[in-house]
Parts: structure tokens; sequence; C-alpha cells
């Protein structure tokens, strides 16, 4: 074999393993519009979902953090400062007059506000936020814990799921349909450190943080803890509640049990 | 004419796990870079310090112009047109971390690049258990892998033969020599394990089950740091690896790593 042979050869296999892997990228992407690709690639959610409830007792908490350890410039995702009528003039007024309603597949639907909130047993926690684009900071939260909120309403023992309505509207359509929600199984709903929060760092809840409630559900990813909270809701199912996957981003393309 | 003896190298095992292993990584690595586009800078410890990351890449305004920027330790290098703006002036410049044509999607689509990383991140489990399994239980890592005393001993003449390009053959050509031996110890035993633990460590849910993923990595951004360096070796190791395959005889190589058999030239004896 000459020399030139082998470059030839060399040459050919450099453009066929680049043509190869062209097409297999191209393929991949034309891929992911397939309904059925995604119906496979979805299985690995559901694996990895019955594979850490499996793993991760229902009690394992977070890790909590030392005061020292609280981020100086937590980032504010999503919605910052919702524009709804309704919620600006509550905001105006301090949440005041502002309550939060606790309904569905409960015997004892509750209205609360938010003084009212405060004289519940409450919990601090300094934890950390993990956001799915991969960044992470540490907060301290003061709030009612969700367990007691719905042993107070007395969930119905067909009640599979929370289910958190908020004001903000992140997708933008001015429609009712169109504002953030979220959903939670009960396993997480009972965790010892998830709580609705009224205090972020010793402070009143700031706007852009979700006043005057915002959900933590500190073994998820952030866009599971919804901001703006008005309106929780047991429910059996998730399917028939708008876009049917449980939540704002879920009902995008994201997945419901957030899982890594 | 030179005398030809074909031997049978690479059992079934190895070669259905060696490519179910390229291509995975190779959706792991294109999906991973989706899911890092998402927010391309890297830190150390627990969380992020957004004025401060080890690594970050991103767009700036230079004049009425902008340009990719990726800063390092504080050091701003200008990597336009690679890392953190893309594009041209036809199809139109655009911020983000690495070239859309490296990552799956093509696009901006964090959803299904998660998608694609963790239905991939099961193969590669599988896949890395099938192999690690079977290299235990048959002797493939005591018997082939694992270097001896002697081979250790004179690893410096082994390194001088590679730097100058020249292999093994005869006997010695029937055995991996020890600089294969530790580079495939390294990856199979260090740095694809890494990946796993460095990425389910950043899982909030599997770092309240199993606190001691923070404490071995020290924080969740530095197992996602350590995750991206880890797999820049990985992607180091795949080129180094593809040279060599391409130096040392290719249709050998590719030969006996689809049908097992490859072919040795009678040569010198090595020590």
């Amino acid at each position: 074999m000459s020399e030139t042979d082998g470059l030839n050869r060399r040459g050919f296999l450099a453009r066929g393993l680049a043509a190869a892997s062209t097409m297999l990228l191209g393929g991949c992407d034309g891929l992911s519009d397939q309904p059925w690709v995604r119906r496979i690639l979805d299985s690995a959610e559901t694996l990895t979902r019955v594979t850490q409830r499996a793993l991760i007792s229902p009690q394992a908490l977070a890790r909590e953090y030392s005061q020292a350890e609280i981020s100086r410039d937590f980032k504010a995702n999503g919605s910052t400062d919702p524009d709804d009528a309704a919620y600006r003039a509550h905001a105006a007024n301090g949440f005041a007059d502002w309550k939060l309603a606790v309904g569905g597949l409960v015997d004892q639907p509750l209205e609360l506000s938010l003084t009212e909130l405060r004289a519940l047993p409450s919990r601090t926690q300094i934890t950390r936020h993990d956001c799915v684009e991969g960044w992470s900071c540490i907060g301290k939260w003061k709030g009612v814990p969700l367990a007691g909120l719905l042993e107070k309403a007395k969930l119905k023992p067909d009640a599979r799921y929370i289910v958190f309505y908020c004001a903000d509207d992140l997708g933008g359509t001015g429609t009712e349909d169109g504002k953030y929600y979220e959903s939670i199984a009960l396993v997480d709903a009972f965790h010892p450190q998830t709580m609705l929060a009224y205090e972020m760092n010793d402070q009143t809840l700031p706007i852009p943080h979700g006043a005057p409630l915002r959900l933590r559900v500190e073994r998820q990813l952030g866009y599971k803890m919804a901001k703006y909270v008005m309106r929780i809701e047991a429910v059996d199912e998730i399917a028939g509640i708008r876009g049917g996957r449980g939540g704002f981003w879920e009902d995008l393309g994201y997945e419901w049990y957030a899982g890594i | 004419m030179e005398q030809r003896e074909v031997i049978y190298r690479h059992s079934g095992t190895v070669r259905a796990t060696h490519w179910v292993n390229a291509l995975v990584l190779l959706v792991l690595l294109m999906s991973g870079l989706q899911i890092f586009n998402a927010h391309p800078a890297l830190y150390l410890g627990a969380k992020s310090t957004f004025d401060d990351p080890i690594m970050a890449m991103g767009a700036v305004q230079d004049g009425d112009r902008f340009k990719g920027v990726t800063t390092l330790f504080g050091h701003a290098f200008n990597t336009t047109g690679v890392f953190g703006l893309s594009g041209d002036e036809n199809s139109g410049y655009e911020d983000r971390g690495v070239s859309w044509s490296l990552t799956l999607p093509g696009h901006r689509d964090l959803a299904m690049g998660r998608r694609w990383h963790f239905f991939f991140a099961w193969l590669f489990l599988f896949n890395g258990l099938a192999y690690l399994l079977w290299s235990l239980g048959s002797g493939h890592l005591r018997r082939d892998l694992a270097p001896t005393a002697t081979e250790l001993k004179h690893i410096g003449a082994s390194i001088a033969e590679h730097a100058r390009l020249k292999f093994p053959k005869g006997e010695a050509a029937k055995r991996y020599n020890v600089l294969q031996k530790l580079t495939y110890l390294f990856v199979a035993l260090i740095l694809l394990p890494l990946m796993l633990l460095t990425g389910l460590a950043m899982s909030p849910g599997m770092d309240a089950g199993f606190p001691v993923l923070l404490d071995i990595f020290g924080g969740r951004q530095s197992a996602r740091t350590i995750h991206f360096i880890s797999a820049s070796f990985i992607v180091l190791f795949v080129v180094v690896h593809l040279v060599m395959v391409l130096i040392s005889g290719v249709w050998n190589n590719l030969r006996s790593m689809i049908t097992g058999r490859y072919a040795i030239e009678a040569g010198e004896e090595k020590p």
C-alpha cells in the first residue's frame, strides 16, 4: 500500500464519518419532532421517577445551609412583576385584603389571609434552589408547611395531587388559562420541607420572588416551585387541567417529575 | 511478503458495549451541550456566584457590534464565532455558549435536550454495568486490562515508542500495551463513573436521599463543573483514540471491533 493510498483512504474515511454524523444528527433533530420518539424518550422520565421514589425516603430532607452561605444575588427567574390587574391592586395594598383559597377534593375549603397564614405554625429553612438551567442559589425561607394546611382542609381520600394556581401570566396570553400553574404529588406535598413561603432572607417575600406566597419543594427543580400562588386545589387527576401535563412549563414540553 | 496472523481480539461483549457506548456518549455530549447552553457558566461550591464564575461564555457589546467572550478565572478571551457568539452576517449572530451545530436538538430546546440526555443516561448506565460486570466475571479486567509490574516498570520505553508513533508487532501486538491499559482503565473506571456520579449530584432529589453526593464533589455547582471537565477529558480521549485508530491500521482496527478478528504483522519481539 502506497502512502498516497493511505491518505486517500483516511480522507475517505474522514469524509464518511463526517457525512454519517451529519445524517445521524440531522436525523436526531427530525426524530425529536416524532411523537413516538418522544414517547420512548419519556419512558426514561418514568424510569427515573419510579427509581428515585423507591431509592429516596419520603422523609429524606434536602440539605440545609448556614446563614453565611446565603446567596447575595439570588436570581429571580420567570415572572418578576405580574401585570395582572387584581394582583397589582393587592400588591399596592400590601396584600392586606388578599386571601389564599384552598379547595378541590377537601372536606373543609379554606380562605386564609396573610395574617392568618402567619399565625399558623411556621418553619424556617436555608436551602439551595436549583434552576433547570443549571444554576443554584441559597436562600432562607419562612412559611407555612403545606402538610399543616392540607390537614386543616381535610383532604378527601381520592386526592392525589395538589395544584397551585398563580397570578402571573408568564405565557402572555392575557387569559386565565395562560397563567402559571404547577402540581405536585402528595408525597412531595406532605414532605416536611414543603411550604408556602411568605418570607425570604428574613424579609417579607419580595415581588420578584413570588409575593405574597411561593411554593418551596426542596427536592425539586425551580420551575416546580410556583410563585404568586393564589389558589390551591386538591385533585385526583392532572390530565384534565389546562394542557394536561400538570404545569405551565410541563405544557410547553418540560417534564412533570423534573428528574435528574 | 509479510507474515500475517489473524487473532480473535475483541469478544462480542466488548464489541457490542463499545459501539453502544460510542453512540450513547455522542448523544450525551451533544444533548449535554444543549443543557449547558441554558446557563453557559461554571462555578465552584454549592451555589452560583454569578459575578464570579470560574468560566463563562457570553456576548458583550463592543461599540456597535457584539463579540463572543469566554472568561476563565477572570481572564477574558475573544471567542467570537466559537463560544459566546456564533453565526455570521447573513444568518445573524446569536448569543449562546457553544454553537448550536454541536447541540441536540440543533436549536435552543432545553426540554428536548433533557429528554435525550436522561434517556441516553439510562442506556449509558445499563451498557456500562453490562460491560463492567462482564469484565469482572470473565477476567477481561484482570487478563487484558490490568498492567503487570514489568509493564509498569518499562512505561518510559512505551511512552517513547508512542511518541515516535511506533506500534508493537508480533507477540506484543496481541495484547494492549501499558499505555492503552492505563488509559482504558482510567476512562472505564474513573471518567465514565465520574460522569454518572456528578450527574446524579446535580439532582436535588438524589442530593436529599444521598447527601454524600454533595460532600464528595464539594457542592452541586462543583459537581456540575467536574461533570463538564470530565466530559472534556472524554472528548480528548476520543480524539486521541480516533487518531491512534487511524494511524495504527484503520481497517484492521475497525474490523477487529466489528468482527473481533485482528491481523498481527510478524515482527521483532518487544521486551
